[in-house]
């Protein structure tokens, strides 16, 4: 079993030396774009189609291809192909405006589990209190305070104006930062496992306030939770100017509705390229550097000079931050909050990415996010829709001769999220503790190159190494 | 001139008093040890000069700075390194990025040069590196640089963690069992190495050792704890010759009967 599965790694790794010299790169890449890109846009509905698409997209960043032709292919996928696609079909703008919100969710948490080794359980805390913030300001709420939960008068003015929004998008992150910072101080006193436990319950804290906090005043109008929230305006010309290129490549001019998600789309995805422009530099600094020592050996790290508390605190603030923005934007996108949104399995859900990704790792926690928000919204949704086809027909399972018919509802597969994050985490711990793309360290002992170009050249040797080992 | 001075210091675990009214003077510019049977409280001694424990009572001065109640990295800012028993490096981390964690509190990088990658930034992160190098040089691990510290042979781990002590520019060295587990030609190696420390960067050593050979060797002084206390204190050969020490590690009788062979 073992040795064949060492020889299935081995051939994946040969298959990648093999598809890494010359021009297989780029054209393997450049043809999958576009045979994915057509087959999605023909058929939209096609599931095997979107995800060959996806893989696509993946390629442009694992494959050696020269730097640049590698950032423009990228550009192409985000700026171009995505926002068209995504207006053919709306449910993949959400499936990939989900992957990027919780791509930054899982960069912020990786600060923290991943670079600094604190355990966090209640990491989606952060991301409710940046949620909030803008759905009480942004919304009828602030009126309201003395209005029972439930019965908002609809003839009430909003409390701030909706471009408001974008401000609140930097109030979000200060204030998850604060948050982070006073809940650290006197929890980062607890290590290991203890730390994992007072975090989950702060989580829950944060979510049970949510529910509770409409009386004595109406701050968050309880399990109802707030809507209408405001989103910003977006100017009539823009739209006009995008539907000029758009209604003939797709077919229909977009509506309001398509150009927010598009909006939203492309906000999530600037504050991705923010937090891995900030996590990258501070990961290759002192900061990173300290980072990793206290998660490797703390009494150590404290020995060579580092203040321990300070920079575990900064590890937390800094991944609350992240989680502060995506809740202000979440909260614009739905134009709804409610304290389900917050619960422990959304912890664990990005915790299951960072892990399924790979701790420490900055694409791994991306491909993470990508991988375990796909298989959440497509393919068990997929799946019941295939099981609930076969429930109506008259099929009949041949051998033990039972019907499809008689299945239970409870065996619907999209309610096993649960179990695949389970599944997810187990599967890892055993046979790939490291991740999908394990964290690597710089090698440069010849002093930094600080161009940016990070031997991305010779990385799949070592991969093929590793495969073969 | 002493650098460092204890007075009195005991730390107590419960019942047990481990450190017990130690007074322990170390001149500037010396290699002294501290030796003593297992369990003697050697260890404990040197946590509570770097803050990882606090004593109870008693008082440490490092060149006209009280350390009691500091923390340890502050201890660590003042000038005062140290290695551990058993090696505690960061091993996922490679032997570059080691040492320049022991420069953590020298750079003085703040989170907007970070970010920004200023000219200051840049400029002192290339003479960290250099230093790294200087130092990875010095210990004689160049061109180990990129290897996880944690694939590394046992004796090259040992001088690891001694340049990344060295790499915060400490003025006192404290190396715990810094032989121990080598064969006869690391330890001469070592041996050489700690004098260099000493006589080429001028770095104050105080170490503890168990190997007798090392220290008579090198120390100019060395004290003897037995049960938390100071036993004995003195140059080599007032120690060798000393009945409570020869008592504290081979048991009264035996040491009667050595004695009364000699």
């Amino acid at each position: 079993m073992k040795t064949r599965w060492n020889s299935l790694l081995a051939s994946l790794g040969s298959l990648r030396t093999r598809l890494s010299i010359g021009k297989a790169p780029y054209i393997l890449t450049i043809s999958l774009i576009v045979v994915s890109t057509l087959w999605v846009f023909i058929d939209p509905r096609n599931l095997i189609a979107f995800l060959l698409f996806l893989t696509s997209a993946w390629l442009v960043y694992s494959l050696p291809m020269k730097r640049s032709v590698k950032i423009i292919l990228a550009l192409l996928i985000a700026l171009v192909i995505v926002p068209v696609l995504g207006v053919r079909n709306i449910f993949y703008l959400e499936v990939i405006f989900q992957i990027s919100v919780f791509a930054a969710l899982a960069l912020g948490l990786n600060i923290v589990v991943g670079f600094a080794g604190l355990l966090n359980l209640g990491y989606v805390a952060f991301y409710a209190v940046g949620a909030y913030l803008w759905a009480f300001f942004g919304s009828q709420q602030p009126f309201l305070l003395n209005a029972i939960p439930g019965t908002a008068a609809p003839n009430v003015n909003f409390f701030l104006p909706g471009d408001m929004f974008f401000l609140f998008l930097l109030l979000g992150m200060i204030l998850a930062a604060v948050v982070g910072v006073l809940l650290g101080l006197p929890v980062l006193r607890v290590r290991g496992d203890y730390l994992a436990i007072v975090t989950l319950g702060f989580g829950e804290v944060i979510r049970v306030l949510a529910n509770n906090l409409d009386k004595p005043l109406n701050l968050t109008n309880g399990p109802q939770g707030i809507t209408p929230i405001q989103r910003p305006t977006l100017a009539t010309w823009l739209q006009d100017g995008l539907n000029i290129i758009l209604t003939p490549l797709v077919g229909h001019p977009a509506s309001e509705g398509e150009f927010y998600n598009l909006f939203f789309y492309m906000m999530a995805l600037l504050v991705i390229v923010l937090v891995i422009f900030m996590v990258t530099r501070l990961d290759d600094s002192k900061i990173g550097r300290a980072w990793a020592a206290i998660r490797e050996d703390e009494l150590a790290a404290a020995s060579m000079g580092i203040p321990v508390v300070k920079l575990k605190l900064a590890a937390f603030a800094v991944g609350a931050s992240f989680a502060g923005v995506m809740g202000v934007l979440f909260a614009a996108s739905r134009t709804f909050v409610s304290p389900e949104s917050f619960n422990f399995m959304q912890s664990i859900g990005v915790l299951s990415m960072v892990i399924l990704g790979g701790l420490g790792s900055i694409p791994g926690v991306i491909l993470g996010a990508g991988v375990v928000v796909i298989l959440n919204l497509q393919v068990l949704q997929a799946l019941s829709l295939w099981l609930s086809a076969l429930r109506q027909s008259d099929a009949v399972i041949p051998i033990i001769n039972f019907a499809w018919r008689n299945l239970s509802n409870q065996l619907d597969p999209a309610k096993y999220q649960r179990m695949l994050f389970g599944l997810i985490l187990i599967i890892m711990m055993i046979y790939r503790q490291e991740g999908l793309i394990p964290a690597r360290r710089r090698k440069r002992e010849k002093g930094k190159d600080l161009t940016g170009n990070e031997n991305g050249e010779q990385a799949p040797a070592a991969e093929v190494k590793n495969g073969a080992a | 001139m002493a650098l460092l001075e204890t007075r009195n210091v005991t730390k107590q675990f419960g019942g047990l008093t481990a450190v017990d009214s130690m007074d322990f003077v170390l001149e500037q510019g010396s290699v002294c040890s501290i030796i003593g049977p297992n369990g003697a409280g050697k260890t404990t001694f040197f946590n509570t000069l770097t803050g990882i424990y606090r004593p109870e009572k008693g008082y440490i001065h490092f060149s006209s700075h009280s350390l009691v109640g500091r923390r340890p990295d502050q201890i660590t800012s003042l000038g005062i390194a140290r290695t551990f028993q058993n090696i505690r490096l960061f091993g996922s981390l490679t032997v570059v990025e080691n040492i320049l964690v022991g420069m953590h509190p020298r750079l003085k990088q703040d989170p907007v040069s970070i970010l920004f990658r200023s000219r200051k930034f840049r400029s002192e992160e290339e003479q960290a590196y250099q230093q790294a190098r200087e130092l990875m040089d010095f210990v004689g691990l160049s061109g180990f640089g990129d290897e996880l510290a944690q694939n590394l042979p046992y004796g090259a781990q040992r001088r690891v963690e001694i340049a990344r002590a060295l790499a915060s520019s400490p003025r006192l060295l404290l190396l715990d069992e810094p032989t121990a587990g080598m064969n006869p030609a690391e330890t001469s190696a070592a041996i050489a190495l700690f004098r260099r420390i000493r006589d080429e960067r001028g770095v104050t050593i105080l170490l503890i050792e168990h190997d007798m050979h090392v220290v008579m060797e090198i120390s100019e002084r060395i004290t003897v704890m037995d049960y938390g206390k100071k036993i004995a204190e003195g140059v080599p050969d007032e120690i060798r010759t000393n009945n409570l020490v020869i008592e504290a590690y081979l048991g009264r009788g035996a040491a009667s009967e050595l004695l009364n062979l000699g």
